[in-house]
């Protein structure tokens, strides 16, 4: 298991796997019930008539999906202290029910906050494939990490 | 729904507000995003947030719910009109998603959608791409998120 990070830890150009992770089709219908009730999301019959063509994940599902990669891959080991926002996601292609997602976090940059000095900012850039090692999803965005030796996590 | 046709840029809509309990801010948490200031209300008040704050891809999920309840309501009032109404396609994506501000447990998030561009596409006839920036408010009327987000939208008499 990857040593505790903090700030400190992220190396510009380092890549950090994500953990893998399969989606079913009952977490497809659950998620969709519950935040993205559309036919394309909650009906097979009803998603090959929509332009996905078949059943297919909430993009926010796979968000979330993702994130939870995220935060086994490494985040649930560091120091974070959370994102102040994305600053760009690509739904490149639909998840569909059975899919094995992996992927990897690329360090971009790393400075320390001039308003907090006792955390730095972590630019990321993130993908993730299936199991056909196809993209499914791209994101940009900076997380914040307190610095080694900060106790207010 | 509006035909890409019938959309205007700079139309507002108001898709209403969202409760974040504790309860539903540890559950969404615990399956996503398990960071101990979503899911664990000791070490969240530790934390820098120092409070239970939701995951902002909560805040988020939250936002499309209201959308689709939104839409919704939209083809209903189509549909006793007897007016044609428009599909929705998916998304290819967001820029600029922002959480200036933690969302805490307790507290009614409003939404707010703002149509900002839209063009048809040339890639799938009958289909346009509608770009909205997308908001939320806490109580103070302080935004905790926003986001450009995009969509396909059904153009007029496109048979479908």
């Amino acid at each position: 298991m990857q040593a505790f990070r903090h700030f400190e830890d992220f190396r510009v150009g380092e890549v950090i796997p994500l953990a893998s992770r399969t989606v079913t089709r009952e977490e497809i219908l659950a998620f969709a019930a519950e935040f993205d009730p559309q036919p394309m999301h909650l009906d097979e019959a009803a998603a090959r008539a929509t332009p996905l063509g078949g059943l297919a994940a909430s993009g926010w599902h796979t968000a979330a999906v993702f994130m939870r990669m995220m935060c086994d891959g490494f985040l649930l080991r560091s120091s974070s202290w959370g994102s102040p926002g994305i600053d760009e996601l690509k739904w490149l292609r639909p998840v569909r029910p059975g899919d094995r997602l992996s992927g990897r976090a690329i360090v971009l940059s790393a400075r320390v906050s001039k308003s907090r000095p006792e955390m730095g900012l972590v630019g990321f850039r993130f993908e993730v494939e299936n199991g056909a090692g196809e993209r499914m999803l791209e994101m940009t965005n900076s997380i914040m990490f307190a610095r080694r030796g900060d106790t207010g996590r | 729904m509006s035909f890409l046709e019938d959309v205007v840029v700079g139309v507002s809509i108001e898709l209403g507000s969202h409760l974040f309990t504790a309860e539903e801010i540890v559950r969404f948490a615990s399956a996503f995003d398990p960071q101990p200031f979503h899911t664990d209300p000791e070490a969240a008040s530790r934390s820098h947030f120092g409070g239970l704050c939701a995951s902002g891809w909560h805040t988020a999920a939250i936002w499309m719910r209201l959308m689709t309840e939104h839409m919704r309501r939209e083809a209903e009032a189509s549909r006793l009109a007897g007016r044609p109404s428009a599909r929705f396609g998916p998304s290819p994506g967001f820029e600029q998603m922002r959480w200036p501000k933690p969302v805490y447990a307790g507290e009614t998030i409003r939404y707010r959608s703002t149509v900002a561009a839209k063009r048809p596409l040339r890639s799938r006839p009958g289909w346009g791409m509608m770009q909205t920036l997308n908001e939320g408010f806490d109580q103070e009327g302080r935004t905790v998120l926003s986001f450009l987000g995009s969509v396909m939208v059904e153009q007029r008499g496109s048979g479908g």
